[in-house]
């Protein structure tokens, strides 16, 4: 079974009396341990796409199946705890806590979201920051990061987990060249190592070329899909 | 919760001026309030104090009737010796009586032998005075202040009397009094002391003893006007008011209705309203705190929600559920009105502390008040409950919007 079902999915956003089609209906699968591009245009629907895989929003029709469950329909507190135990979210603009310590930051999931013991936490962030080479940076805050550390230290929140699948919508854009290149090495080097799927949106072609498999979106409507599924 | 807190600190020290600046508002809030109720509670017990102490004792009884006309100082509403023994043995029975003095009460012609001027007496029995009101010997500011109140054919006259009539500490003079049947009769006294007047009814009354009263009145019978009573404690006031009516009215006239009647402190006091004003005060200044630590925690927080919504998104997309959001940010209003609450408390205790090394001495009435501000822990815990009630109040509707937000909006805001 595949960890990502799209069954014709549609998204329309009500603008005043208009509706705007922003997804035209698209059925695609996604197995575990993928590591996918959404590419395309500006506009062309790359970061709706991934608010429907990542429960933050409800598809207008179709069916979208995540690890089995029909997340289409999922209540908003239901949906929370879907994405708390399934998902991992990587930002564009990183979104950090500002007052949160790199280590803090990466605790976050397992102490506000799952409720985990302190023995628990501490062993496994701190495997997680080890993983991400960030042990040395452990206790600095946000504001005292580089780009691309901050980063590091997000794909490392979105991980601590262990979700099923990780959703990054443009994680890169926000880095020069090298870094970015350095985190989308990260992002695979993590899935080898945990077998999690990554999803990620980009413009850039050379950042589309580390992706095993793309999905290209124009307009809404999945034009065309490369690698193996 | 221990990790809600210490985001909700964390987020507070984040905006460092903007958290002082409310703390500090809430903090003089808190100060305002505590420091009045302290030193108007000083004001209110130390007035109190030297009303009950000095004369009016913590209530009286009467035959009913007679503080109506308690100005006239009438001679035919007296508690006859059977009414007398009943109230005293209802007063007996009751354990929370420290003491009680019967008093004869009457106008009297005063005359130094050259000028005349009317004077209210006081017949009384000098130890059962000196028990109920026992600071009525600190003012006596001339004459013997240790040995009885007052001896028989001695006299205690206000100052007042004393220095329109240049009259002394030794001095022979005369008290003329029209009794109930309206013969007139005379006797001279030995004044032994002059005593200061106090504020209220009764403040500048002269002192016989009783059995001159009587013998003035020419009374056959040991009638009594007024019966003071002390409490041993102020606050079972009410309990014993209660009880002892009770038993008070089981005390009838001729008629059938009860022959007495029984009058707090309070009622007898002017100065009874002026307590009900600082109270009121008191009850302004509370309002003023809840509107100020409402409308600054509220502020705060629901600029601290519009800040953070890109976070707040962040946090929701992650997994956090709409109810830990909400706790966040209640945690961060609490700690807020918490901390503000809690350094008015302590800067309080320590004006209080200074203010009783360093009394304030102030004149009201004919009294030299001298302020002993007390924080009363009760009304300390109250004022700090409030505060941290109020703050989760006004942190109730930012919070909730926190909670509601929808996470793509909220990711998406700039
Ligand atoms: N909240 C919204 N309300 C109305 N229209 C929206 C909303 N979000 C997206 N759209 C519209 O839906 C379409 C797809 O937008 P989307 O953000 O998914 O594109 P994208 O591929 O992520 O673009 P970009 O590369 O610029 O991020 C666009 O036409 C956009 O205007
Ligand atoms: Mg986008």
């Amino acid at each position: 079974m595949a960890l990502i079902q799209a069954d014709n999915i549609t998204k329309s956003y009500r603008v005043g009396d208009m509706n705007v089609p922003a997804l035209k209906g698209l059925s695609f699968e996604i197995g575990e341990g993928a590591f996918a591009a959404f590419v395309g245009p500006s506009g062309s629907g790359k970061t709706t796409l991934l608010n429907l895989l990542g429960c933050l929003d409800h598809p207008s029709s179709g069916t979208l199946k995540v690890n089995g469950t029909d997340i289409s329909t999922l209540s908003r507190s239901a949906a929370a705890t879907f994405r708390g135990e399934n998902l991992g979210f990587i930002f564009q603009d990183f979104n950090l806590v500002p007052v949160l310590s790199a280590y803090e930051n990466i605790e976050y999931p397992l102490l506000m979201v799952r409720g985990w013991s302190p023995e628990k936490r501490r062993e496994r962030v701190e495997r997680m920051i080890a993983a991400v080479g960030m042990t040395e940076h452990a206790h600095k805050r946000p504001d005292q990061l580089s780009g691309g550390q901050k980063q590091r230290v997000a794909v490392a929140r979105a991980l601590v987990g262990e979700p099923k699948l990780v959703l990054a919508d443009e994680p890169t854009a926000n880095l020069d060249h090298d870094t970015a290149y350095r985190i989308l090495e990260l992002m695979k080097s993590m899935r080898d190592s945990f077998g999690t799927s990554f999803i990620f949106s980009t413009h850039d072609p050379k950042i589309m070329g580390e992706a095993e498999l793309t999905f290209t979106l124009e307009d809404g409507r999945l034009v065309q899909q490369g690698g193996e599924a | 919760m221990t990790s809600t807190l210490k985001l909700a600190w964390r987020n507070l020290t984040r905006y460092r001026r903007r958290t002082l600046l409310t703390a500090l508002l809430i903090m003089l809030g808190v100060m305002a309030l505590l420091l009045f109720v302290a030193a108007a509670g000083s004001f209110k017990q130390t007035m109190i104090g030297s009303i009950t102490d000095s004369m009016l004792g913590h209530l009286q009884i009467h035959r009913r009737g007679y503080t109506a006309s308690i100005d006239n100082l009438p001679l035919n509403l007296n508690l006859q010796p059977n009414a007398v023994g009943k109230i005293e043995s209802a007063l007996k029975a009751e354990p929370e009586i420290a003491a009680y003095s019967l008093r004869v009460k009457l106008g009297a012609m005063f005359s130094n032998f050259t000028e005349n001027t009317s004077v209210r007496l006081n017949g009384i029995d000098p130890a059962a005075e000196d028990a109920t009101v026992p600071a009525l010997r600190q003012r006596i500011n001339d004459g013997d202040r240790t040995g009885p109140l007052v001896a028989p054919g001695k006299v205690l006259i206000p100052t007042l009397i004393a220095r329109g009539m240049k009259v002394k500490v030794g001095d022979a003079v005369v008290l003329v009094v029209t009794n109930a049947s309206g013969s007139v009769n005379g006797k001279n006294f030995v004044v032994s002391g002059i005593l200061d007047g106090v504020t209220g009814p009764g403040g500048r009354d002269g002192y016989i003893h009783i059995d001159d009263a009587r013998d003035l009145l020419r009374m056959d019978k040991p009638e009594v006007m007024e019966v003071a009573v002390r409490l041993k404690s102020l606050k079972s006031l009410a309990a014993v008011q209660q009880r002892l009516n009770a038993k008070l009215d089981e005390i009838q006239n001729k008629e059938g209705k009860p022959a007495t009647e029984l009058h707090l402190w309070s009622d007898l006091s002017p100065f009874a309203n002026i307590v009900r004003m600082i109270d009121m005060m008191t009850l302004f200044i509370r309002i003023m705190l809840v509107a100020i630590v409402l409308v600054s925690v509220m502020n705060v927080m629901l600029m601290a929600v519009y800040e953070r919504i890109r976070e707040i998104g962040t946090l929701a997309a992650i997994g956090t559920q709409p109810g830990k959001l909400m706790a966040i940010f209640l945690a961060e209003g609490l700690l807020l009105g918490l901390a503000g609450a809690a350094a008015g408390i302590a800067l309080s205790y320590a004006l209080v502390g200074y203010l009783n090394l360093n009394p304030v001495v102030f004149a009201f009435g004919r009294e030299q008040i001298t302020l002993r501000p007390v924080l009363e822990l009760a009304e300390v815990a109250g004022v700090l409950g409030l505060a941290v009630l109020v703050s989760a109040l006004a942190s109730l509707q930012p919070a909730w919007r926190a909670a509601r937000m929808d996470p793509i909006q909220a990711l998406r805001h700039v």
